[in-house]
């Protein structure tokens, strides 16, 4: 079908914006990439009486590495997420995830902030940001606050996100010298939404793990840590039997509901085989 | 700022030439160039953004034709099917689909070569593997995708041939 009828707006700051926004409330959606909201639209589950769109807001782009971070604008796209030297360098996880995030027309024009926005459950981008301690910066015309990406998912479609705010970036604390990370997804189609995934990352120090994070998605309504798994992992050594003799504990993490990609126990068993085969390729893992 | 609108004015540049509309917001690109220009090489199949037919290129990227409004080409060069093939940008994966019966029904065909261009330009010798990775956004019910990936691969093994004479 085609989008209903709405009214557009594109401003040209991020002032403009949050002032549209603060105008319109509930009845305004913010256009970024559009590659979720536009089909929503077609398929009239979202009708928004105004669009405001963020695509010409030059404050919103660009990737920035500082001493103690690296920031990520909402408006940085798949693209650019995936051939940026900078996430290869420091955030090789992102750079792991994103060839799985669609095609490449698509990837041209989403974007960071709207994938984590959104918050499509089996979303890559939204695993990443939790598995880094990423740190969402979001503007309103009261000012800005920081949601620590842990707290920022708060269910299926559902973020943090409050009426009248923006998201403006996310920023990533530099990883230490012996991090490492591993990023996987079963799907039935390449670039398809993930039946299971699994973004991990964690410190391999001393041949031993630590500072485990390892974050599934598709398996429930947001992202989900496998704490009792971490946990049984942390302290160990960084070796394929330890990860092989800490697999059972995510029955205790997962309970995920069944979907038409199958049933809750295919779903487990998946999310296990992808673990085992993931976590094995993390760097200083023997 | 201007305030929000429903009908909007828009200049672009559509293959090399200047236009100018007064659109619904609510159009979207792949409609606009067929209905209002009425160049129909711009397939509408799917309209939320998985079959691929409706593939073009903004500013030099490939994009889904039916994920963005017209209005959000303000200012923007769009190609589409028709410019690539009046500026023989594709004749050689032209040509070369023909040779191989890259094509049956066409449908999914403008798309399927607008992907191919763009993968060519940055990849110019893909395996067969990432060709088809990199085709996965377009759907083609014919023809089962071998003789598509034979094409672009012929393609690229020509040009390649070409660059080490």
């Amino acid at each position: 079908m085609k989008a209903p009828r709405f009214a557009y707006a594109r401003p040209a700051s991020v002032a403009e914006a949050l002032a549209l926004l603060a105008e319109h409330k509930d009845e305004a959606r913010v256009l970024a990439g559009g590659q979720s909201l536009v089909p929503m639209l077609n398929f009239r589950v979202a009708a928004p009486k105004v669009l405001v769109d963020i695509n010409r807001i030059a404050a919103l782009t660009g990737i920035k590495v500082s001493k103690n971070h690296l920031r990520i604008g909402a408006l940085v796209r798949h693209v650019e997420l995936e051939r940026s030297a900078d996430i290869a360098r420091h955030l090789p996880l992102i750079a792991a995830a994103m060839p799985h995030v669609a095609h490449p027309a698509i990837r041209n024009r989403g974007t960071f902030g709207g994938s984590c926005a959104l918050a499509d459950p089996a979303a890559e981008l939204p695993a990443c940001a939790i598995a880094l301690a990423a740190i969402f910066v979001v503007a309103s015309k009261k000012g800005e606050r920081r949601i620590a990406a842990q707290d920022f998912f708060k269910g299926l479609y559902a973020t943090a996100l409050k009426a009248g705010e923006l998201l403006v970036a996310a920023e990533f604390p530099l990883p230490k010298p012996a991090d490492a990370s591993a990023f996987g997804e079963l799907a039935r189609r390449h670039g398809d939404y993930a039946m299971v995934g699994v973004a991990a990352h964690g410190s391999t120090q001393g041949g031993k793990f630590s500072d485990m994070r390892v974050v599934f998605f598709g398996v429930a309504d947001r992202p989900q840590r496998a704490a009792e798994f971490e946990a049984a992992l942390g302290g160990q050594a960084a070796a394929a039997r330890t990860i092989a003799a800490a697999l059972p504990r995510l029955d205790a993490d997962l309970s995920p509901r069944a979907d038409f990609h199958g049933s809750a126990a295919t779903k487990r068993h998946l999310a296990k085989v992808l673990a085992g085969r993931v976590l094995k390729q993390m760097e200083g893992v023997s | 700022m201007k305030a929000a609108a429903e009908t909007l004015e828009v200049s672009l540049t559509v293959n090399g030439e200047a236009v100018k509309r007064s659109v619904p917001a609510r159009l979207n690109l792949a409609d606009f160039l067929r209905i209002e220009l009425e160049l129909t090489g711009t397939h509408v199949g799917c309209e939320h953004g998985v079959c691929g037919a409706c593939t073009l290129r903004v500013d030099g990227e490939i994009v889904r034709g039916c994920l963005m409004f017209a209005a959000q080409a303000d200012g923007c060069t769009v190609d589409t099917i028709e410019g690539l093939s009046d500026s023989r940008e594709i004749e050689e994966l032209q040509s070369a689909f023909v040779l191989t019966n890259a094509l049956q029904c066409g449908f999914c065909t403008p798309g399927v070569l607008m992907a191919a261009q763009a993968l060519l330009r940055d990849e110019p010798n893909p395996s067969r593997e990432r060709i088809r990775e990199y085709l996965s956004g377009n759907y083609c019910r014919c023809t089962g995708y071998q003789a598509i990936v034979d094409a672009i691969e012929a393609v690229a093994k020509a040009r390649a041939a070409r660059s080490v004479r």
